[in-house]
């Protein structure tokens, strides 16, 4: 028992269980002191989440969860790397901008494989906007915080910009569908309908796999870790520490631009509306990756977790509450988690009173 | 010449709220946390403030109640604040991860109460602060007009804030420690100053600082507060590096970023700008663009307090 109480994974997953249930705890609070009548019901509501309504709730937990989770990959990468990509929104614009342009223009290639284009043109463009933070990031020495933030905005007029000009719907002041480029449905429609879930599900599930791979059984993956842990032993090292700062954030970046374009290529009729407003996917990655403490395969089960209070806080509405509820107890829940050291603290002291014991 | 004045006017409005916030940022880092959350402080600040003004001004009104309203908002920056510094300086938790869970819980607090208490997520009210002229000194030629004419009883609290702070950081034994648990807090320890409780005390003022900020920034360019600071707290750290955390670099940053976001918001109203025939979202990029651009060239040589970021580990030498 101790030994399990010792071991890092155990760890890790006991302080995100316990930050989670002080996060529900507080979120029933919250409720309970605006509507002491309906709490109960409506708490028990976000639980159900996805499964308030069958199918239809299931599906739309793994539509929800597919951009979280890709942009959590994003924010987890650039973490174990040591940077903090808080610019997953506007990689996450930039490429659904392009993933759109491609879907609507480049018709002249065959529609099966058009929608994998546009999602390349999607990927690349969102690893070139995140260049631009690791650029400044290894040979300027600015802070990448405030590049990406600044960036977020930067991408959102210029992407307007470009949506005006190329691909514009001016009766509803958002972007056309590209009809024909659509990730393909893979049964989700047969077997959840009317959700909106998708193929690419299962793609983001594919590329938490590969991130897995990359960062922990690959040297490539244990440079830009040692990078992260210590820029300058890592240099002293042999590694080229300014090519490694660059390509984590190239990767992150194509990480939260695939997001986009596995969004806007969807076929579920979501737009980029003209509207000077920081898509919500890319901060909502943040808390995604926090609560798996960066780990890819853990992210794929914290983005569904989130998804599924997401879709609870929707069908709580039916109570009067406001769904930003759900957006406060995820806050509360990281707050937690940021004690993951205080956590582990406690959990070794138990393993060694329970060593002592035996001996 | 009337484009000068209202520059300088508009400018005002912005560069005062950014030099409060990134005055508190100060505090926090120099004494050796970093906080991030300065962005959703901002917001509760706001938020709590103008919703205590929206409720109360059918009962008060005038300066006093601005006044008020700032406490109110200062008020409730130091104890959102103390959340963090709870985090991060008595728990050793990871400063930024707290700092963040700050700014995503502040957008969703604003908003959820709002719509729970008044039922709109808009907080509404009614601009009666702004200060046509201020008597004998609005008189002062060029100047008069530029810095007394059209203003707010909020820049010149601003000034003042900014004075108060550069004594207290440069001038007195509180100080001095501070800046000492920013850099070498293993040797401010031994020395007898209270890390902990230092640290304690620069978070709450940045806390201050930032809530008041959030209601300064609004007061001036709006009449409804919609659950956003539009990533205003960001650019206040950015204009604490681009300021190297002292005080009077970060006045000159706060101005050059004000004027940029004054380009920003109001460049319709100077001819010559509009005249350009600029499409609008360029204009709107501008300040982010000129802080990424500023950055880049400045942040080499940078002067951040050695220990911001890390916990205080009294083992450590």
């Amino acid at each position: 028992m101790h030994k399990l109480l010792q071991s890092d994974g155990f760890k890790s997953i006991a302080s995100s269980l316990i930050a989670i249930l002080a996060g529900l705890i507080i979120g029933y609070i919250i409720l309970y002191v605006t509507n002491p009548y309906d709490a109960y019901y409506g708490f028990m509501t976000v639980i159900r989440g996805g499964f308030n309504s069958i199918p239809r709730g299931i599906g739309s937990v793994l539509y929800t969860a597919t951009p979280i989770i890709l942009t959590g990959l994003s924010v987890g990468f650039a973490f174990k790397t040591g940077l903090f990509n808080i610019g997953a929104s506007g990689q996450f614009i930039v490429g659904g901008f392009v993933a759109i342009y491609i879907g609507v223009h480049w018709t002249f290639l065959p529609t099966s494989i058009l929608w994998i284009v546009a999602l390349i043109g999607s990927f690349i463009a969102g690893s070139l906007w995140a260049a631009i933070i690791g650029l400044l990031k290894a040979f300027r020495n600015v802070n990448e915080v405030i590049t990406s933030i600044m960036l977020n905005y930067i991408g959102v007029f210029m992407v307007n910009f470009f949506v005006v000009r190329t691909t514009y719907d001016s009766l509803r002041n958002q972007s056309i569908t590209p009809s024909l480029a659509t990730v393909p449905k893979w049964g989700f429609d047969t077997l959840l309908p009317n959700s909106g879930a998708n193929g690419g599900i299962l793609i983001a599930i594919v590329v938490a796999i590969i991130v897995y791979i990359i960062i922990d059984r690959t040297t490539f993956g244990f440079e830009l870790k040692a990078v992260g842990f210590n820029r300058d032993a890592a240099k002293y090292a042999g590694i080229n520490e300014k090519r490694n700062i660059v390509l984590s954030m190239m990767i992150a970046g194509a990480l939260a631009g695939l997001a986009g374009g596995l969004v806007y290529l969807s076929g579920t009729g979501v737009h980029i509306e003209v509207l000077d407003r920081i898509p919500m996917e890319g901060f909502n990655g943040i808390p995604v990756a926090l609560l798996a403490n960066s780990h890819p395969l853990a992210i794929v089960f914290s983005g569904l977790f989130i998804a599924h209070l997401n879709i609870g806080g929707f069908y709580m509405q039916r109570f009067d509450f406001v769904p930003e509820v759900i957006d406060m107890m995820v806050a509360i829940i990281i707050y937690f988690s940021a004690f993951a050291l205080a956590f582990k603290g406690v959990f070794e002291k138990i393993a060694r009173k329970m060593k002592g014991d035996k001996a | 010449m009337s484009t000068l004045y209202f520059l300088t006017q508009q400018t005002m409005f912005y560069s005062i709220p950014l030099l409060v916030v990134a005055l508190g940022g100060m505090f926090s880092e120099r004494s050796g946390v970093i906080n991030i959350a300065l962005d959703g402080i901002m917001i509760v600040g706001a938020f709590v403030g103008l919703f205590f003004m929206n409720r109360m001004q059918a009962t008060m009104s005038g300066q006093g109640l601005l006044l008020l309203s700032l406490l109110v908002a200062g008020g409730t920056g130091v104890i959102l604040s103390l959340f963090h510094a709870y985090a991060s300086i008595y728990h050793n938790a990871n400063q930024v991860i707290s700092g963040t869970a700050l700014n995503l819980f502040a957008p969703a607090f604003a908003i959820f109460t709002a719509r729970m208490a008044i039922g709109v997520q808009q907080v509404t009210f009614i601009n009666q602060y702004r200060i046509a002229q201020v008597p004998i000194l609005s008189q002062i030629p060029i100047l008069g007009r530029m810095f007394f004419t059209n203003t707010y009883i909020t820049t010149y609290i601003g000034i003042l804030i900014l004075g108060i702070s550069a004594f207290f950081l440069l001038k007195t034994r509180f100080g001095l420690r501070l800046r000492a648990c920013g850099e070498h807090p293993q040797a401010a320890d031994s020395a007898g100053v209270k890390v902990r409780r230092m640290r304690l005390a620069g978070v709450m003022i940045s806390g201050l600082l930032a809530g008041m900020g959030g209601l300064i920034l609004m007061v001036p360019v709006t009449t409804a507060f919609n659950g956003t600071v539009s990533g205003f707290g960001f650019l206040a750290l950015a204009v604490l590096i681009f300021g190297q955390w002292k005080p009077s670099r970060i006045l000159m940053a706060a101005f050059f970023f004000g004027l940029m976001q004054t380009i920003a918001a109001a460049y319709t109203g100077i001819p010559f700008l509009a005249n350009l025939g600029i499409p609008s979202n360029v204009f709107k990029s501008i300040p982010y663009l000129t802080t990424i651009i500023v950055l880049a060239f400045t942040s080499g040589r940078s002067a951040a307090p050695k220990a911001a970021g890390e916990p205080y580990d009294p083992g450590k030498r």
